[in-house]
């Protein structure tokens, strides 16, 4: 569902640009963006600003939003696959504010998405532009502390460091052990961080047919996929890549081939599984798809509508 | 000598002329050769001689202020290496190149187990196929003598010269064409170090390996290498087959070192 | 009312500003603090929050102050946003120190140095008794007796005092003078330029800098610091409008200045000299401007060809996590929902433990 933006008369906000954010500061954001498309999966250095959400909390897609969001954008903002987690909630209203624009939930509606730990079920259109929210940018962080080390590896594609990293998950669990923020490769050059979504997720990432721009605030660091580029998930030709599978569906509309949240329904550990992507569940149910516990308070909807 | 080299037209390694100054000083001034595949060059000489700033120029890491060092690089030919941009000079070093330190933690990533450093080499070069490469790092960790059960150890639960020779698989397995060993057997208890020489004089030989190895240590010189420089004060003094260097050194330096040497 | 996930967005939203909002009233029959009370009885706090959050304004540090409910991470961090939404004119001309309408002026190096030794207004030898007398809203304190013989202006610096023998490096002021970096503007990238280093540690955090500079001085990476002088007052800020092409006084700034000096050993080309640690912040923050003047003379060991192997002297270490804005922002935000991630982990630790049990099983058998 669509929310229009009423117009309303910008008072208190009316000492902030539109966005919030400057027209210098946007067209240097702006200029990241095009150097980040121009080379995917390469970090490119912005001018990171302090925004009134904290650092960790989203500041790099927000600012990636507020640098290409327009009136005529419908703009949809989620946090673990779902619009109503507070901090989606919170973001999404901060952009009906300063940029007056309309929200929505529905994918297939939305111009821009922006995004925590997850990209939606349903497959992006050209014209869709999907922004995630990045903690980290590097993907060798974790291995390398040193930004000046890192960044040479990047230069040099010298990724011996990564390679080590997949060997001794082998050697160690049976089996290349990442689960989230799986690494993968960008057009065969980059070592990129798709950033906190669960690996079941890579693969939409490939040959997407939408724009997907990656923001890490904190890091004060851009970078894009174009769409129709190539990404690959890193593996061994004897171990290959595989995304997670439950032996349950959604517990509300049946899914058996989407992402799923474990919910605890009771001190003796009985639980159940319902399809992160909010929007995807709603629009099942809609559809007329019963889950065994379709009844249950998760499924029914806010008793106010999301603005 | 070694009874495998053929006499090839090409050399592997040409150097003209080359020169490092440290602001006046001079690192090493100078110096020209050639070498062949399968052949062992010594470069020997007390500390401050220079040598080490020589290594340092030949392998990549340290440009010289004048001269050319040309390789055989199996992209390009025959090449300047320094006339190469650095990601191809860097890539030049992992594909064709080995070196091993003198301290295996230079060489080593302590933090990996003892299989993964030996199988990066072969990752760096493209192979995605971890079972072959867990069997290729098993045939090697067993042709430096070490417990192939040991495999996913890490280096610090290894002694010294068993690091070592970790860092020799590691800097063999993807063939190279030259390896640069910089006193390989320093820092190592005397018996351990006859052994290690003993692997590498085997492992040179049958692998047909052309080696530069650095040395103060004329015993290692006279074991491992087919041709010396001598260096004092940044100079080559005297050069030639290592045999007729040791047994009859013409330069009063090399006379000095040579009878310095304690006799056991 | 139950944090259910962390679905109910919206309503909970609202009444958990509401909430927030009483809290930071508190009792309403305790008369509400003004932001004038702050900025003239707190001054210290809002300088704090001027410097850290880079924007000299004492009324808005004072509201920051005042929304923060005395937070000072977070009224810097409110007056940081702040701060990016303001239009940008150009930079300053240099501000002098030495010009500087000195209130409190000491060294350490000296006995007595040319202007004197002048205390100003000082915590250091006041005795930490609470004063209970405090708690009463008393009669306003008698003036402080003024001295017989005006101060001795402009008041010379501890440079001018080894000038003349060259004991302490000069810092040459360079015929072109180049823009300098500007750390708001650009991300931070190393090695960092001296200008980038001091401004990240001008708005690092205090506690920070405050632990890596004593950790220096029991001797992790020390540089056996001296204070060569600590000078706090007024400076005069002048800007070169382009329409008027010459300068201008725009305002004045309180600020706290610092130089520590640490020995040297000549080198070839170099005689012996003194090297020094330079801090500075708006308003009194001496305790920031010391610790910053040793931090940023621990992060020189390059130039002085010094051995670096201590915390302090790590310039990734040091500048990456001076800043409390991104620091707080991270550490918190481990409250953001993980659960996709934690999910992702759980099957694969459920799968993990499940292979274990089977294989002890197996071994079990095998031996039985």
């Amino acid at each position: 569902m669509t929310t229009l933006s009423t117009s309303r008369p910008n008072t208190a906000e009316r000492y902030y640009n539109y966005a919030y954010l400057d027209e210098q500061t946007k067209r240097m954001i702006r200029r990241a963006i095009l150097k980040a498309l121009a080379i995917p999966g390469y970090q490119a250095p912005f001018g990171s600003r302090e925004m009134p959400v904290p650092y960790g909390w989203g500041t790099g897609g927000i600012q990636l939003t507020a640098a290409i969001i327009g009136p005529d954008d419908v703009y949809k903002c989620i946090d673990q696959g779902a619009d109503d987690t507070t901090n989606a909630v919170s973001i999404r209203q901060f952009f009906a504010k300063v940029a007056d624009v309309a929200t929505t939930e529905d994918t297939g509606e939305a111009t821009i998405i922006q995004t925590r730990h997850r990209i939606p079920e349903q497959p992006l259109k050209a014209g869709q532009v999907l922004v995630f929210q990045v903690p980290q940018p590097e993907p060798l962080r974790g291995l390398e502390a040193r930004e000046t080390e890192t960044r040479a590896m990047h230069a040099y594609e010298e990724y011996g460091l990564q390679y080590v990293s997949l060997y001794e998950n082998v050697s160690t669990y049976g089996r290349i052990a990442a689960t989230a923020g799986y690494p993968v490769m960008a057009e065969e050059r980059y070592l990129m961080s798709p950033s906190p979504i669960p690996k079941f997720d890579n693969p939409k990432m490939d040959a997407n047919e939408a724009i997907l721009l990656f923001g890490a605030g904190r890091e004060k660091r851009i970078y894009a996929l174009p769409p129709h580029t190539r990404v690959r998930s890193l593996d061994f030709e004897d171990f290959p890549f595989e995304v997670q599978t439950w032996e349950e569906s959604c517990a509300l509309c049946a899914a058996d081939d989407a992402y799923l949240d474990e919910v605890i329904l009771d001190d003796a550990g009985a639980k159940m599984f319902v399809c992160s992507d909010s929007h995807h569940c709603a629009e099942r149910r809609a559809a007329g798809h019963v889950g065994p516990m379709a009844g249950h308070q998760l499924a029914r909807p806010e008793t106010e509508p999301a603005q | 000598m070694n009874a495998h080299s053929e006499i090839q037209a090409a050399p592997l390694l040409k150097v003209e002329g080359m020169t490092k100054w440290y602001g006046h000083i001079v690192g090493c001034r100078d110096v020209s050769f050639k070498m062949r595949s399968g052949e062992v060059l010594g470069i020997v000489g007390e500390s401050g001689s220079g040598k080490t700033t020589l290594l340092n120029c030949l392998s990549g890491k340290l440009e010289p202020s004048s001269g050319a060092i040309q390789f055989d690089t199996r992209r390009f030919g025959l090449t300047d290496i320094y006339a190469l941009s650095e990601p191809d000079r860097r890539r030049m070093q992992r594909e064709d190149w080995g070196f091993v330190h003198q301290n295996p933690r230079d060489g080593l990533r302590m933090r990996a187990s003892g299989g993964a450093n030996v199988a990066e080499p072969l990752m760096n070069l493209g192979q995605r196929h971890y079972g072959k490469m867990r069997r290729a790092t098993i045939e090697w960790l067993d042709r430096v003598e070490l417990d192939t059960r040991r495999i996913d150890d890490k280096p610090r639960h290894f002694s010294g010269g068993m690091q070592q020779r970790i860092q020799v698989a590691r800097n063999l397995i993807h063939g190279p064409k030259l390896v640069f060993m910089d006193e390989p057997t320093g820092g190592l208890d005397v018996s351990v170090q006859a052994r290690l020489l003993d692997l590498l004089r085997e492992l040179v030989r049958d692998l047909d390996l052309a080696v530069i190895i650095v040395t103060h240590d004329m015993a290692v010189a006279r074991l491992m290498a087919d041709r010396l420089l001598v260096m004092r004060r940044g100079e080559v003094v005297e050069t030639g087959l290592t045999d007729q260097v040791l047994d009859d050194p013409q330069h009063p330096y090399t006379q000095l070192l040579v009878s310095s040497v304690l006799q056991i | 009312m139950a944090y259910v996930s962390v679905k109910g967005g919206e309503k909970a939203i609202t009444n958990a500003h509401q909430w927030l909002a009483e809290d930071r009233r508190g009792d309403p029959a305790v008369s509400e603090v003004e932001v004038a009370q702050i900025r003239e009885q707190m001054s210290l706090a809002v300088d704090r929050v001027m410097s850290e959050g880079s924007c000299y304004d004492r009324d808005l540090a004072a509201l920051a102050v005042k929304q923060a409910r005395g937070d000072l991470p977070e009224a810097i961090f409110l007056v940081r946003a702040y701060r990016t939404t303001l239009p940008r004119f150009g930079a300053s001309e240099p501000v002098e120190a030495e010009q500087m309408s000195v209130r409190r002026r000491i060294s350490a190096a000296f006995k007595d140095i040319p202007g004197g030794q002048v205390l100003g207004p000082t915590f250091d030898y006041t005795h930490r008794l609470l004063d209970f007398a405090l708690v009463a809203d008393g009669q306003p304190p008698p003036p402080a007796p003024l001295a017989d013989e005006p101060q001795a202006y402009p008041m010379p610096t501890i440079g001018s005092v080894f000038a003349h023998e060259g004991l302490l490096e000069t810092d040459e002021r360079p015929a072109e003078p180049e823009e300098p970096f500007d750390l708001t503007r650009e991300p931070m990238s190393f090695p960092a330029g001296r200008d980038q280093r001091l401004q990240a540690l001008a708005r690092g955090d205090e506690g920070f800098l405050l632990s890596l500079a004593y950790s220096s001085q029991r001797g992790w990476g020390s540089t056996h610091p001296l204070c060569g002088e600590i000078r706090m007052g007024e400076v005069s800020v002048a800007f070169i409008p382009e329409e008027l092409g010459f300068p201008i006084e725009i305002g004045e700034l309180t600020l706290t200045e610092c130089q520590m000096l640490s020995g040297f050993s000549g080198s070839a080309d170099r005689a012996p000299q003194y090297t020094r640690g330079y801090g500075l912040t708006f308003g009194h923050c001496e305790r920031k401007a010391m610790s910053m003047a040793i931090v940023d003379r621990a992060l020189r060991h390059r130039e002085v060809g010094e051995q670096a192997d201590a915390p302090v002297q790590d310039e990734e270490f040091v500048l990456y996590h001076s800043d409390n804005v991104e620091a707080s922002g991270f550490v918190q935000h481990l409250k953001l929902p993980h659960y996709v991630d934690f999910q992702a982990d759980l099957q694969l630790i459920r799968r993990l433990r499940r292979e274990h049990f089977e294989r002890c099983d197996t071994l079990k058998e095998a031996a039985e």
